[in-house]
């Protein structure tokens, strides 16, 4: 007879049961490159030999196999190397990545390559909702498209979707800028403080503060460069938006001051 | 959290039992707090025959000295009212000492029959249908399929949900699916919060509905129901819920022939899609899609505001 609530829910799925971080070592290493099936291996040995292999082995070339949409795999690299995986990530897949250049030939999960610093994603697939959000540098190629909220409270570098993006794209936008090929959903650059949003396709509805900008020819050469580098092909006419600052986080008064004028 | 999951085959009958077990066994991290099915086998051909689904206690309700005599008594008193409502030919299959499935044959008012099970302490039906079946319990989808016996269920379409409490009891109460009393064979897991809960369980009681539990996914199964009663389809109910349920939620419904999902305008809870010729599945993670489908597939997230469904 079981007594009340014994035993009936554990909470090993939390990641509270594998303790044991070392590295595997399954990987095969030939020179400076390795390869490695993730099959059978949990996020944590995944991630713990792709650090081995950086880290500790030198090599600058590392393909994974079989990541399987596993959660938070090419995590916390912080050094210029060269990943590959064979397959499709979960959530949380390449963030806080400082250098390395990262192939995902699949799909990712929500909020792939948050908060990376410098370095180059490029998912071959689409990509889930919060999408490079908070990245300080770097450029996150997607060549699918991809769910709400990508690059909200973007603070550098370059996101370039191929395909659409859905609501408040650009939400809370410091500076970087967005290249977007398709049609993106209501919210655009939402609240956005600085940046610059480039929209190929349709827009439903601009967020608040955000307005059509001046196209100049900085903005043809900045999209002409990133279209040669990522092998994309010829631009699509675009269009630009940024912030209107109109928002009262932009009046210079102090409250003190604002009662003065008021 | 919480973590939802749904497949629905084109083609005919599967192991929708052990499979959909697997997808949320994978998603356990999402919500280890209880674990629920909604599965639909074959469609009987014989009119008037019901499967219900009935708990007289939950895992975690205490066991005093009477507990047993109790169970015996209630479930005693069950048996003798769907005789007296009409019901005939009643088969009993016991799932846990606490939980049973009967089927039967019934032309009558399902929610008469449903008021008068539930009359009695501590009773609640989980579900009553042509060719659904509500299971749902505390704990992790292995312990619960275990438990009940599901990797043996084959059937064309299912749903599930794995909870994390967080407004609401941890009890079977508690647990999605939700039956959309009281009508046959609508069931709805949903991952989110609905903020006009209060607004729309009033509004349905005053048509005379009743709630078991204090959790908001329940409105969602009757509001769609009396949609359909009223004569929505499934795809136009879910829509005019989009625009009269308030919060965030992405959430799925099925019926004894169709699968759909919903999401709301802030798209803030997840769902990954996967869509092919004999099969759609659909979870919060991908990584429940893998395990029935084991191979680099092609996923995507529904955008804001997107309503789809499935027939199978």
């Amino acid at each position: 007879m079981a007594a009340v609530g014994e035993s009936r829910i554990t909470y090993d799925a939390r990641g509270l049961v594998e303790i044991d971080g070392t590295p595997p070592g399954v990987a095969e290493i030939d020179g400076d490159r390795a390869t490695f099936d993730a099959r059978e291996l949990t996020t944590r040995k995944i991630n713990a030999e792709l650090r081995r292999l950086v880290y500790e082995e030198g090599v600058t070339d590392v393909t994974i196999a079989n990541p399987g949409a596993k959660h938070s795999l090419g995590v916390g690299i912080l050094t210029r190397c060269r990943i590959t995986f064979e397959g499709s990530l979960g959530y949380f897949g390449c963030g806080l990545i400082d250098g390395p250049e990262i192939h995902v030939k699949g799909r990712v999960g929500w909020s792939s390559c948050e908060n990376m610093m410098s370095g180059v994603v490029v998912i071959d697939g689409n990509a889930g909702s919060l999408t490079a959000a908070a990245i300080r540098g770097g450029d996150v190629v997607v060549h699918g498209r991809v769910g709400a909220r990508t690059g909200i409270d973007q603070k550098g570098g370059t996101v370039i979707i191929a395909g659409s993006a859905g609501s408040m794209t650009g939400f809370m936008m410091q500076r970087g800028r967005q290249i977007i090929l398709g049609d993106v959903g209501p919210g655009l650059g939402d609240s956005m403080y600085d940046g610059t949003i480039y929209v190929g396709g349709k827009v439903k509805a601009l967020g608040v503060d955000c307005v059509p900008g001046e196209w100049t020819d900085a903005d043809t050469e900045f999209i002409e460069r990133k279209f040669r580098i990522y092998g994309l092909g010829s631009p699509p006419e675009l269009q630009k938006f940024v912030c209107g600052k109109q928002l009262y986080n932009y009046d210079t008064l102090e409250p003190s001051e604002r009662k003065l004028v008021l | 959290m919480c973590g939802i999951a749904g497949i629905i085959y084109r083609d005919g009958t599967h192991d929708i039992g052990r499979e959909m077990t697997a997808m949320l066994q994978s998603m356990k991290h999402r919500g280890p707090d209880s674990t629920g099915f909604a599965l639909y086998g074959p469609p009987r051909t014989d009119n008037g025959t019901y499967a219900m689904r009935v708990k007289l206690a939950d895992a975690n309700t205490p066991r005093d000295f009477e507990f047993h005599d109790r169970l015996v008594r209630h479930r005693a008193e069950v048996e003798r009212r769907l005789v007296a409502v009409g019901a005939t030919d009643a088969e009993y299959e016991d799932s846990t000492e606490y939980a049973f499935n009967v089927t039967f044959g019934y032309d009558g008012d399902l929610k008469l029959l449903a008021d008068r099970v539930e009359n009695i302490p501590g009773a609640e039906v989980l579900s009553i249908g042509r060719s659904l079946q509500i299971v749902k319990d505390l704990g992790d989808a292995e312990q619960v399929a275990d438990e009940y016996n599901l990797d043996r269920f084959v059937g064309s379409h299912a749903i599930g949900h794995v909870r994390m409490a967080t407004e609401s009891d941890v009890d079977i109460s508690g647990a999605h699916p939700y039956w959309a009393y009281p009508f046959s064979d609508i069931a709805v897991v949903h991952n989110g919060q609905l903020t006009n809960y209060f607004y729309w369980r009033r509004r349905l009681e005053r048509s005379g509905h009743r709630f078991q539990s204090e959790c908001d996914s329940e409105i969602i199964a009757v509001y769609l129901a009396e949609r359909m009663a009223e004569g929505a389809s499934l795809e136009d109910a879910m829509r005019q819920s989009l625009e009269e349920l308030d919060g965030v939620f992405t959430y799925i419904c099925v019926t004894d022939d169709a699968l759909g999902m919903a999401k709301d305008e802030l798209a803030a809870k997840p769902l990954v899609l996967y869509e092919a010729d004999d099969l759609v599945a659909l979870a919060s993670e991908e990584v429940a899609i893998r395990q029935i489908v084991d191979r680099e597939i092609d996923t995507y997230d529904p955008y804001e505001g997107e309503v789809m469904v499935w027939q199978r």
